[in-house]
């Protein structure tokens, strides 16, 4: 196993290469590109985000004569499966991922086993209006840098959900939740990691508990990682029996947790995305007392990203769906909370008058958070900690 | 005494000679390679992921996964009490009701009851059975709680609710197997024997018919224990998450990056071979001990006073078979169209058509690719299965029919366990990914299921017809379609509408074969269930249910029409 990984970290440098080769100037791209299918896997557990796909699917086709098929995940990392998968079995082209939805380790993955084209990224004309000095996390995914080979398509901050009617005051800390669900049996759960919402539950639990946050910064010790993380297990198991279930059993998802919000068996639910509740709210889903808050330590906020795999069948296309994705017309849709309500990644005090105005006329949703409540901004630890943590998880939890 | 006959009124060769040969290269070929594809890498041997060595490495690191023993315990319970319980309520279904005057209601709803796809039926299942479900909700409405229990009514632990799923989805299968089964052996007469002797109508169905039909229903049961080891739509929905059944843990692993998971993933697919393989041995061997224990007191003919039990047996399995089917998909009607919809509420507030509205662009281009997938897999297995039990009809019986009960191997084999290897077949012959390989994938059911509901009408089709045509002068083909095919009529067609079921309803399949890139409703519907989004799932399950209850309905109705119009007729 080590000398695969060795060989494939040589193999590195001199497959870049042609991957670099073939960004050619936008202008060619688009002359090639129309007439392409894009296969785009995306996770596809939510309508609102679906929706917004559909849409940017009929604009592409109109614009640029492209056909966008979402490919809906149930995890981003079955596509960094079948990538490899390909890659294993010896295809170099014609693959059948052309862009994915993406982010942390499983970029990390591939890009550790040069499963990714490009750099493609500041070839793109609506990278110009990317906003890198405030937010950093576009450049900067997790703890590893982006390096041009995937596009910034939006911002996420983790929130947690609550009813006024039924919670005034939440807990403003994993201490004081926990503290809460056992005067409160059965009124809180997470889903079960390894599900991103579950798993970045767990990356707060252990940003509380772990004494010097800095850490998190550097990957996961293998030799402290039992002690680092001891504080961590002894709260999760004295909470347990006080859980939804008793601690027996676990949601399998993020909407699956909004689910159990809206019939009332929890009273807490938590979103990767600020504007998720007044969405739901909107939606009738969610009652209209619904609100968001986030802990005193702050929550984790990062970025999400589109990348096209090394071996896509339709690479010019990919990029020009990257690039629209990135336009000011498609990131103000995205941000609009009746639909999706997805953070833009643009600088928008740096567009050009017209287009801010998109971003101006958005309201924000009853139960979403003005930006200044959003701080502090917790960085995502590096990826090698939600590794450690999630197979720990399982060896506890899981059986 | 009936092939001299035949040899002196028969001209020509035998036309379908080839189609059992060809039916089993077809599809039971990639059973094997599928079969192979999986046992190598589960002794760790696959060369694309750098195993070129045979061991137990794969095995070693699978009883190291801690989900295992869990995952085991709740495969086995679910599997082995939903295949009783359907067993169970198809039993006490037919017995206890075919002599009432209702039964020529009820009859007719376990046809669509089979037709309905697993996952649009667990789905509504889930939304009755919920802590914040309708029966829940009738519950909390009188006793004043405004909020659900916290008790795990479905997704629990152990595997039940899961159970009860697949045993509601599959009693109708087998209830309809029996009354197939039962009109072979003159079940009226010897039902009117027994009760002329004092038994009651359901006690002697139990004594005379049962020990008769339970051999044809042995492939059946055993297909139906396969299935629900290895069913990933229903056990997502109602079975539990942590840990999971065996099957949705393998795709889990089989869909993790760290691709050395698929090593363990393929000897899990074998141990449910191995688990399935125990399990029959066991029911044989508890069978025959059955078998032993009650032959006395059948062959003495004491009564069983049970005819009262049954009765009520029969009743409360009727309700529940048909009654919660219905009550289920009348819950994703009244889901698909709620707005807001509050716990103890047993209405929703507020009504909205926007999930409709959503789901409907987002459905619109896989429905047509299951429609035509469903169409073709049908229309392929129709004209396979005809020339292969005509084939069977003229004589070929002896030495082919051997062969041709390989064509049921799909049925008794976990899916996962060959489709693993399926895809190493398909992507080696740059397949993948296709609709032709999910059409090729989806046939492998498609044909057994076809074979299972149209060989016996057709062998029991009187040969004096075709014998008559013959005597006239016409050839096989066309004794097949102006004779044979408008009196079988019916049965072809239902076979037919259950081969767009079965296609319709493939999802591991589809997601294997198709790679991600050939959307069915199957999967856009476990997509959209998975996610937990109760409204969505809702019109996804209904969507998926409405084509093979059309398919059902078109076949049901278009023979009665044309009866209607040659009446008087020859």
């Amino acid at each position: 196993m080590l000398t695969r990984r060795w060989l494939l970290g040589a193999g590195l440098a001199c497959v870049t290469l042609p991957g670099a080769l073939r960004a050619a100037p936008f202008s060619e791209l688009l002359a090639s590109a129309r007439g392409q299918t894009v296969y785009f896997n995306a996770w596809g557990g939510s309508d609102a985000i679906n929706g917004y796909i559909a849409w940017v699917g009929r604009q592409v086709a109109e614009r640029f004569g492209i056909t966008l098929v979402h490919v809906k995940l149930t995890d981003t990392a079955e596509a960094v499966a079948r990538v490899l998968a390909e890659k294993t079995a010896g295809r170099e082209e014609g693959g059948s991922i052309d862009l994915i939805w993406i982010n942390g380790e499983n970029f990390k993955a591939m890009k550790e086993q040069n499963l990714l084209f490009g750099p493609f990224v500041e070839n793109l004309p609506n990278w110009a209006h990317v906003d890198v000095a405030g937010k950093p996390t576009v450049l900067m995914d997790f703890t590893e840098p982006t390096d041009g080979l995937e596009a910034p398509w939006g911002m996420a901050q983790f929130v947690f959900i609550h009813d006024l009617a039924r919670v005034p005051d939440p807990p403003r800390s994993i201490a004081g939740l926990f503290r809460w669900a056992a005067a409160h049996p059965g009124r809180l759960t997470w889903p079960a990691p390894p599900d991103f919402i579950g798993s970045t539950f767990l990356k707060h639990v252990l940003y509380e508990t772990i004494g010097d946050p800095t850490r998190l910064r550097q990957p996961a010790d293998p030799a402290t990682f039992e002690a680092d993380t001891a504080p961590l297990w002894t709260a999760l198991d004295t909470v347990r029996p006080h859980l939804w279930r008793q601690g027996r059993t676990w949601p399998a998802s993020g909407p699956a947790l909004h689910q159990l919000f809206e019939d009332g068996e929890v009273d807490f639910s938590m979103a990767f995305n600020p504007a998720e509740a007044s969405t739901l709210v909107n939606e009738g889903r969610f009652p209209p007392t619904t609100r968001t808050f986030i802990l005193e330590q702050g929550t984790i906020g990062n970025t999400h990203f589109v990348a096209i795999p090394f071996n896509a069948s339709a690479p010019e296309a990919a990029q020009i769906v990257a690039d629209f994705l990135l336009s000011p017309e498609a990131q103000a849709k995205k941000q609009d909370p009746t639909g999706w309500g997805d953070l833009t990644v643009l600088a928008v005090d740096r567009l050009p008058e017209a287009d801010r105005e998109g971003f101006d006329a958005l309201p924000r949703g009853p139960a979403t958070l003005a930006p200044e409540q959003l701080r502090p901004v917790l960085l995502e630890p590096d990826a090698s900690w939600m590794t450690a943590l999630e197979t720990a998880w399982r060896d506890r939890y899981a059986r | 005494m009936a092939r001299p006959l035949r040899a002196l009124t028969r001209g020509g060769r035998d036309p379908f000679l080839a189609a059992p040969w060809l039916a089993i290269a077809l599809f039971a070929a990639p059973l094997g390679t599928g079969l192979a594809g999986t046992l190598l890498p589960a002794f760790g041997w696959l060369p694309a992921l750098g195993g070129a060595a045979f061991g137990v490495a794969p095995w070693q690191r699978l009883l190291a996964m801690p989900e295992l023993a869990g995952a085991v315990r709740v495969t086995l319970t679910s599997g082995v009490l939903g295949t009783l319980g359907a067993l169970a309520l198809a039993v006490i279904f037919v017995a206890g009701l075919h002599a009432r005057p209702v039964f020529a209601w009820l009859r007719p709803c376990l046809l669509p009851l089979l037709a309905i796809p697993h996952l649009a039926l667990a789905i509504g299942l889930a939304f009755l059975l919920a802590p914040s479900g309708w029966v829940a909700r009738l519950v909390a409405l009188p006793l004043g709680w405004d909020r659900p229990p916290d008790l795990a009514t479905v997704n629990d632990p152990a595997g039940l609710a899961l159970a009860l799923g697949l045993a509601l989805k599959e009693a109708p299968f087998l209830a309809l197997m029996l009354l197939a089964a039962a009109g072979q052996v003159e079940a009226p007469r010897q039902l009117a024997v027994a009760r002329s002797l004092g038994y009651g109508p359901g006690e002697a169905w139990l004594k005379v018919l049962l020990p008769q039909l339970y051999p044809q229903l042995r492939l059946p049961l055993f297909a139906v224990f396969a299935y629900s080891l290895s069913v990933v739509d229903v056990a997502i929905v109602l079975g539990p998450a942590t840990p999971p059944p065996l099957a949705p843990l393998i795709l889990r692993w089989l869909n993790d990056p760290d691709l050395s998971l698929r090593f363990p993933a393929a000897a899990a697919a074998l141990l449910l071979v191995v688990l399935l393989a125990v399990s029959l041995g066991g029911w044989r061997g508890l069978e025959r001990a059955l078998a032993r224990w009650l032959r006395p007191s059948l062959g003495r003919g004491a009564a069983p006073r049970c005819e009262p039990l049954l009765r009520v047996g029969g009743a409360l399995s009727a309700v529940s078979v048909v009654g919660l089917g219905l009550l289920g998909m009348l819950a994703l009607s009244l889901w698909s169209f709620a707005g807001r919809w509050e716990f103890p509420a047993l209405l929703p507030e507020a009504w909205s058509t926007r999930s409709w509205s959503r789901a409907l662009p987002l459905l619109g281009g896989p429905l047509w690719t299951t429609v035509w997938i469903a169409a073709l897999c049908a229309v392929v297995a129709l004209v396979l299965v005809i020339a292969c039990v005509e084939h069977e009809a003229l004589g070929g019986r002896r030495p082919t029919h051997r062969v041709l009960a390989l064509a049921y191997l799909p049925l008794l084999v976990p899916q996962l366990a060959f489709l693993f290897g399926f895809a190493v077949l398909l992507a080696y012959l740059r397949l993948d990914g296709t609709a032709l390989a999910v059409v090729w994938a989806h046939l492998v059911f498609v044909l057994p299921y076809t074979l299972l509901l149209l060989r016996e009408p057709w062998l029991a089709l009187d040969p004096r017809f075709a014998r008559t045509a013959h005597a006239l002068g016409k050839g096989e083909l066309t004794v097949l379609v102006r004779v044979k095919l408008p009196i079988l009529l019916r049965p072809v067609l239902i076979a037919a509408a259950i081969g767009v079921s079965v296609s319709t309803a493939q999802f591991l399949t589809t997601l294997f074969a198709g790679g991600g890139r050939v959307p069915t409703l199957a999967t856009e519907t476990l997509a959209m269930a998975s996610a937990g989004d109760r409204r969505s799932a809702a019109v996804g399950g209904l969507v998926l249910a409405l084509l093979p209850l059309v398919a059902i309905a078109l076949a049901t109705a278009w023979p009665r029409l044309r009866a209607r119009r040659r009446q008087g007729l020859p």
